[in-house]
């Protein structure tokens, strides 16, 4: 149970790389984490606010293109909003390939997987037309310069972030009594979705001490919490439900006010059970799927005792003994196991910037979606399952079979020679019988493959 | 065609691909295992996200019904099924199941589900089949079903495509496969990936059965939509040895714009029933139940965006040539402003636990003491519920 950069590097970040050493201790994993996103400056992916400016740009060309169907203009116009799809979509899949050379390349792994596990925890996606695309922009703009903060500021951050406005419908419920619909008796109301998986997903956690109502005086809180037509956050006054309104036994505010929906979020992400959720979340997501109870205490309780202080958190996590044992637990999900493997490979922004789009689909996309995990496709707002036992089935492991065979020689020119291959990648103590396959192996691209399929490699 | 299962399996330990410490995997390991005692099928649909049963089974003939729902009501015109229900457009292509009987549904039911109205919660209790989320039973109420057979052949019952399907989980063994998934390696390099994955059982059961079912999934090279090949797949399985079979189909969650997601989705259903039907072949579809189930209804009145939001009470969909069908079964609570659950859902007045119990029982010959003990922990079956022909 002691510290290793092999163990460092494979279990807090996405396994060893041949470009690169290990960090030499936890406190100097937690001295770079605190330094500045070198990697993310280095490889930059599209902002939030050029997608929104897309937004704009193509509404009006569709809007012309409508008006005008049979003129020259007019198909010049749909030719332009069709053309501005196109682009938005290359610099998604720019995104997907970014993201990967991060995660290849990078000193401070354990950054990436951190972004990882809270995107996930704060899942948003859009659900139709261009903002499909805008998971890239959200999770670099909510989450990554949020992982070092403190919790509430994250959850403020998420909450009120466009996307998860748009993705949980709160951009479309308006107060039954608010001034929009008394003044005009529109056709609109309440919707409850963003509240209740708030409390559900993002903060108490499904045990936590709240019912129904807490749901619906939530939602009536959150009401004024929308986004204009190119999705900048906006609270507005007009559509907000008059308060006061009590969650949790706390009441807020009698005007409707953004003041007030911050106040409840701040007060949820200090709750106890907050505490609780978040501790034992980390202890699965980074342990195993049943971690030591004095595990989740020490974090619930540094939780706590920090104001939810993330660095903390993580420093108690690094420190725990359970974090250092030799034994594998975890299996690595889907895009962890890509990732890994394109570090493993060494492979460069270089080597994926060169790829064509059906070389992105066949290599990455559909093999994903095969392994269980559609790339920025989560199946709802509770993000990817944890357990292994929904990534360990039969069609899970021959997709990742397959895709270890027949992907990494159209990844790098050269791959390495086999026995090679499993001293870089899994040290010196590999067990045996990987080494013996990966030398048996009939060809250069089977022996590489064996290695990637191994439960030492797949799990950490 | 695709050869027997047994066959297979000797060809493959013949030639190595199978090595010796697969007690895990249920699929090939060297025990007898029997078949199913009973020769009829049941399919379950998991329908995730909150189906909302009172857009599909429209209670036309309850005076307080148009009031609750101007604008999901407009503008689509229902089929009349007996006078007081009406169906949503959207399963127009199965009416003809209707009139033959091979259609029915149970209204106002639900799990024992209430109030927190959360998806996850709501499928969890769904797939568990217990009255409370609790964390000791880890199981699946149709896996428990199966338990009650011992030795079964693990191809008795399949889970189809790529979600998890707590439903079917547990001891008694299942295959997993989506039909898309297929290997296309060496014989050389399977037997060393065996052998690399020996150390770690599950991985090591998981391969085992993967090459088996990719075996088995060659013979299909038709294409098409997901859900289309989720259900030839599971007909080619239901044809020969497996009795049952479970997947699921998304896209119920109708917050907003229901009119136009929930047709879709509704159509999706329609097809995937339809593609049972015509793959099994009449006589195998003539002993089927097909049962899709969700983990809530939702509300009775319509939201403010052209949906409706998570509720409770809801409907159970029945095909099948062993189903009673032609008929809407339950006991209808109304939906006046006073027969609603909670003020605004509607009122679940039968526990879909036990329709499904009563299907169970009668397709397979399991006893109702098996049944509310072990199936369904505690339930109460009540009187047959003449769901079967």
């Amino acid at each position: 149970m002691t510290y290793t950069p092999q163990l460092a590097e494979h279990r807090f970040g996405y396994g060893l790389s041949p470009r690169q050493q290990g960090p030499e201790s936890a406190v100097n994993m937690l001295d770079t984490l605190a330094g500045p996103d070198r990697i993310a400056q280095s490889l930059p992916v599209q902002s939030y606010r050029a997608l929104q400016d897309a937004l704009v740009l193509r509404r009006r060309f569709r809007g012309f293109a409508r008006k005008n169907p049979q003129t020259s203009k007019g198909k010049e116009a749909d030719q332009k909003q069709r053309d501005i799809y196109g682009q938005m979509q290359a610099e998604w899949r720019r995104g997907f390939v970014q993201i990967q050379a991060r995660r290849s390349l990078t000193q401070d792994a354990f950054r990436e997987r951190l972004v990882a596990f809270w995107a996930d925890h704060f899942t948003a996606r859009g659900k139709g037309g261009m903002l499909r695309f805008a998971m890239t922009a959200y999770v670099e703009e909510a989450i990554r310069p949020q992982l070092t903060g403190r919790f509430a500021d994250m959850l403020v951050g998420c909450v009120t972030h466009p996307l998860m406005l748009h993705y949980l419908d709160q951009d479309s419920s308006v107060g039954p009594n608010s001034i929009m619909v008394r003044r005009r008796d529109v056709d609109r109301g309440l919707n409850e979705n963003l509240a209740r998986e708030v409390l559900e997903l993002h903060t108490l956690g499904v045990g936590g001490p709240y019912s129904q109502q807490d749901v619906r005086q939530l939602a009536e809180l959150f009401t004024g919490l929308t986004r204009s037509r190119d999705y900048t956050f906006v609270f507005r006054r007009n559509i907000a439900e008059p308060g006061p309104e009590t969650v949790l036994g706390k009441t807020y505010g009698a005007g409707a006010s953004m003041q007030y929906v911050e106040a409840a979020l701040r007060d949820l992400a200090a709750h106890p059970a907050t505490a609780r959720h978040i501790a034992g979340k980390l202890a699965v997501h980074f342990i195993s799927d049943r971690p030591p109870a004095d595990l989740i205490g020490a974090l619930e309780q540094t939780y706590l005792d920090s104001d939810g202080d993330l660095m903390r958190l993580y420093q108690v996590l690094l420190d725990h003994p359970a974090a250092w044992v030799s034994e594998l637990q975890n299996i690595r999900p889907p895009d962890e196991f890509v990732s890994a493997s394109l570090r493993a490979l060494g492979v460069t922004a270089q080597d994926l910037a060169g790829l064509k789009d059906r070389d992105l689909r066949d290599l990455f996309f559909r093999p994903l979606t095969l392994m269980g995990q559609s790339w920025q496709q989560p199946p709802g707002p509770d993000g990817w399952p944890e357990e292994d036992t929904a990534w360990v089935t039969p069609q899970g492991v021959a997709a990742r079979l397959e895709w270890a065979m027949h992907v990494p020689q159209r990844l790098v020119q050269d791959l390495p020679q086999p026995g090679a291959f499993v001293d870089a990648t899994l040290g010196a103590a590999a067990p045996s019988e990987i080494r013996f396959a990966a030398q048996a192996a009939e060809s250069r691209a089977v022996g590489i493959g064996l290695v990637l399929s191994a439960p030492a490699f797949q799990r950490r | 065609m695709v050869a027997p299962l047994f066959n297979r399996r000797s060809v493959l330990t013949q030639a190595g691909l199978i090595g010796c410490s697969l007690a895990a995997s249920p699929l090939v390991t060297p025990m007898a295992f029997a078949k199913a005692p009973w020769e009829t099928r049941l399919v379950v649909i998991i329908l995730r996200g909150g189906l909302d049963g009172l857009d599909v089974v429209r209670p036309q003939g309850d005076p307080a019904f148009a009031d609750l729902r101007p604008t999901l009501n407009a503008g689509n015109d229902p089929i009349d099924l007996n006078g007081y229900f009406a169906l949503h457009s959207g399963m127009a292509a199965l009416m003809p199941l209707w009139h033959r009987g091979e259609l029915g549904f149970v209204h106002a039911v639900s799990t024992p589900y209430r109030d927190k109205r959360s998806h996850f919660d709501g499928q969890d209790l769904l797939e568990a089949g217990t009255d409370r989320l609790s964390g000791t039973v880890r199981d699946g109420w149709l896996n428990r079903m199966l338990q009650l057979v011992p030795g079964l052949e693990a191809d008795t019952a399949y889970a189809i495509g790529n979600d998890a399907l707590r439903v079917l989980e547990g001891p008694a063994p299942v295959a997993n496969w989506a039909p898309e998934a297929n290997l296309r390696l060496s014989p050389q390099a399977l037997q060393l990936a065996q052998l690399v994955m020996e150390r770690d059982p599950q991985m090591h059961a998981a391969l085992a059965e993967a090459l088996m079912l990719s075996q088995d999934a060659e013979g299909d090279r038709r294409g098409g939509r997901a859900h289309e090949q989720i259900a030839r797949f599971a007909a080619s399985r239901l044809r020969q040895d497996a009795r049952v079979a479970a997947f699921s189909l998304n896209g119920w969650d109708t917050h907003r714009a229901q009119g136009r997601a929930l047709r879709r989705s509704l159509g999706v259903l329609s097809d995937t029933i339809l593609t049972l039907r015509q793959d099994m072949g009449a006589a195998i579809w003539e002993k089927t139940a097909v049962v899709a189930v969700t983990e809530f209804g939702r509300t009775a009145r319509e939201n403010g965006t052209g949906g409706t939001d998570h509720g409770t009470g809801g409907v159970m969909i029945m095909a099948g040539g062993a189903i009673s069908g032609g008929k809407v079964h339950g006991q209808w609570p109304g939906v006046g402003p006073s027969a609603l659950y909670d003020g605004r859902d509607l009122m679940p007045t039968g526990d879909v636990r036990a329709a499904l119990g009563w299907i169970m029982r009668g397709l397979t010959g399991i006893g109702t003491p098996d049944l509310t003990q072990t199936v369904f922990p505690g339930l109460d079956m009540g009187s047959d519920a003449g769901l079967l022909r």
